[in-house]
């Protein structure tokens, strides 16, 4: 099953209002994903770092995570400092490696590595319902909204249509070997795998008219602000104004 | 409600998938406020699209049908009439989809436009009624197979709808759960469709038992109350009847 992992938790970070914690997030990533200065982005590593301390989460998850992320970026090193034009360069035969290359694949590498310390932190601490609905009422289109709950409901359907198709595959002694039987397997596995989902969401779909659904759905949990959440957020919303002013006030 | 009032009122309604044979043929049916009939017949003999037709999921290709006194066409017209109308899926997986069962149990009575604290309220006293308030937090695709049939019919009284269409609710259902749901469908006061191959069960929560044939209803006019002997496989271990 698709588990929310890092839902679990007492931390300050569990607790706040998901309106502050998206609200900054997007803000963090705003400033983070603009910046030209790899002091910012350095200073986004450590503010999300900060972050992911304070929501205390498992260490063993938040590493395969991080692992995922670095490898995307770890084409970034392979590629930019052999193909990006700058003045300065190191050459080895016909290999020619360029230290703004190299320097752009640093900068890129700490900005996702900010972002994603920080969404993991902020973010995944709510589950994704609470978070769609906290974004309704930050004014967020409904269809946008709707749009992301369903997705998320209906990769749970997929998996679920998946682990069933593949339960009776094994029951009947199904081992995936080199041949062409196990190849064909698994076509039908997808092929089949598509039309069930496809089939299912329409049932659901109408199982939801059945019981009077007309575009709007309805949070069952409510928001409030309290002290804690209003102090918290203005600090990292401080926080990241301070990152971004630092660039500001270097440009002019 | 009128007495009497007639909420279905099919007129030689035909139905086919596409593509497909003849499944309802020029098929008559009437069901008035109050009254519980049942519904059997073999596999594949269009039960279940019968009863998506009654809920306007299926539009007929002829013939005529009514609800609540008012002529229905298109699946359009049938969008008012929904929530008036409870129907159980056969499959409990297509009817739950909320993350939890509170959430799903309430999602049809916020859709009719009570607050929060109304619809968890209600929601809260029909899983109280079904004896199954404790399943309330747990997550709807995690619950097993019986419970998952349980919290739909929660989901569908939660609406408390003026008719009830329920497909097979009691299958896979222990002895005692089904004695609980044959006591709450004879606790309501409204009119519902129930199909089942559980014939005991019909007997017990339906007054009138049509049998579905070639696309027809015949009704059960030779019904009669008897005795029969049947299996114990666990005779020894005490158990309940539902009958
Ligand atoms: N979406 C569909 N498209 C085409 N044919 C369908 C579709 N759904 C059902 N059928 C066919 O229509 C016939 C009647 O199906 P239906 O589900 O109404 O039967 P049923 O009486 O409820 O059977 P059961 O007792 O097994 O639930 C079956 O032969 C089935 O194969
Ligand atoms: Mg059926």
């Amino acid at each position: 099953m698709l588990k929310e992992h890092f839902i679990q938790g007492k931390s300050l970070l569990h607790r706040l209002d998901p309106r502050g914690k998206v609200l900054v997030a997007c803000f963090f990533s705003l400033v983070v994903a603009l910046t030209h200065s790899p002091v910012v982005a350095g200073g986004g590593v450590v503010f999300g770092l900060l972050l992911v301390l304070i929501a205390r989460l498992p260490w063993r998850p938040v590493g395969r995570r991080l692992a995922l992320v670095n490898i995307f970026n770890l084409f970034l090193w392979l590629i930019l400092p052999l193909t990006y034009a700058g003045s300065h360069h190191w050459q080895w035969g016909a290999l020619v490696f360029s230290y703004e290359g190299a320097a752009l694949a640093a900068l890129i590498t700490l900005k996702a590595n900010g972002i994603f310390f920080c969404f993991l932190a902020l973010v995944a601490t709510s589950p994704v319902v609470t978070m769609a609905y906290a974004l309704q009422r930050l004014g967020v289109p409904a269809k946008l909204v709707h749009l992301l709950l369903f997705t998320f409901r209906y990769i749970h359907v997929i998996e679920q249509e998946r682990q069933r198709l593949v339960s009776a595959a094994v029951v009947r002694g199904f081992k995936p070997r080199v041949d062409l039987h196990t190849y064909r397997t698994y076509a039908y596995l997808v092929g089949m795998l598509l039309v069930k989902s496809f089939a299912r969401s329409q049932r659901v779909y109408e199982a939801m008219l059945c019981r009077g659904f007309h575009g709007r759905l309805y949070c069952m949990s409510e928001f409030s602000l309290t002290r804690e959440d209003v102090v918290a957020v203005a600090i990292m919303l401080l926080s990241v104004i301070f990152l971004g002013g630092y660039e500001w006030l270097k440009i002019s | 409600m009128v007495e009497n009032q007639l909420i279905f009122e099919l007129h030689q309604v035909c139905f086919a998938y596409p593509g497909g044979r003849p499944l309802l043929n020029n098929l008559d049916f009437h069901l008035r406020a109050g009254e519980k009939v049942g519904v059997v017949g073999s596999n594949g003999s269009g039960k279940t699209t019968f009863l998506h037709l009654l809920m306007g999921l299926l539009a007929h290709q002829q013939g005529e049908v009514k609800l609540f006194g008012n002529k229905v066409v298109s699946r359009h017209d049938f969008a008012g009439f929904r929530t008036r109308i409870g129907l159980l899926f056969q499959d409990a997986d297509d009817q739950l989809f909320s993350p939890t069962v509170i959430e799903d149990v309430a999602f049809g009575p916020l859709n009719q436009g009570k607050s929060v604290a109304e619809a968890k309220a209600l929601a809260m006293r029909v899983l109280a009624r079904l004896d199954i308030a404790h399943l309330a937090e747990r997550v709807t695709y995690q619950l097993s197979g019986g419970e998952k049939k349980m919290v739909s019919l929660a989901t569908v009284l939660a609406m408390e709808p003026e008719v009830l269409l329920l497909d097979e609710p009691t299958t896979g259902l222990d002895e005692a759960t089904r004695a609980k749901i044959s006591e709450v469908l004879k606790g309501l006061d409204l009119a519902y469709v129930v199909i089942s191959h559980d014939y005991d069960f019909l007997a017990d929560v339906t007054g009138l038992t049509y049998y579905m044939h070639e696309g027809r209803f015949a009704d059960d006019a030779g019904q009669v109350i008897h005795n029969h002997f049947h299996l114990h496989p666990f005779g020894s271990y005490p158990h309940q009847h539902s009958h």
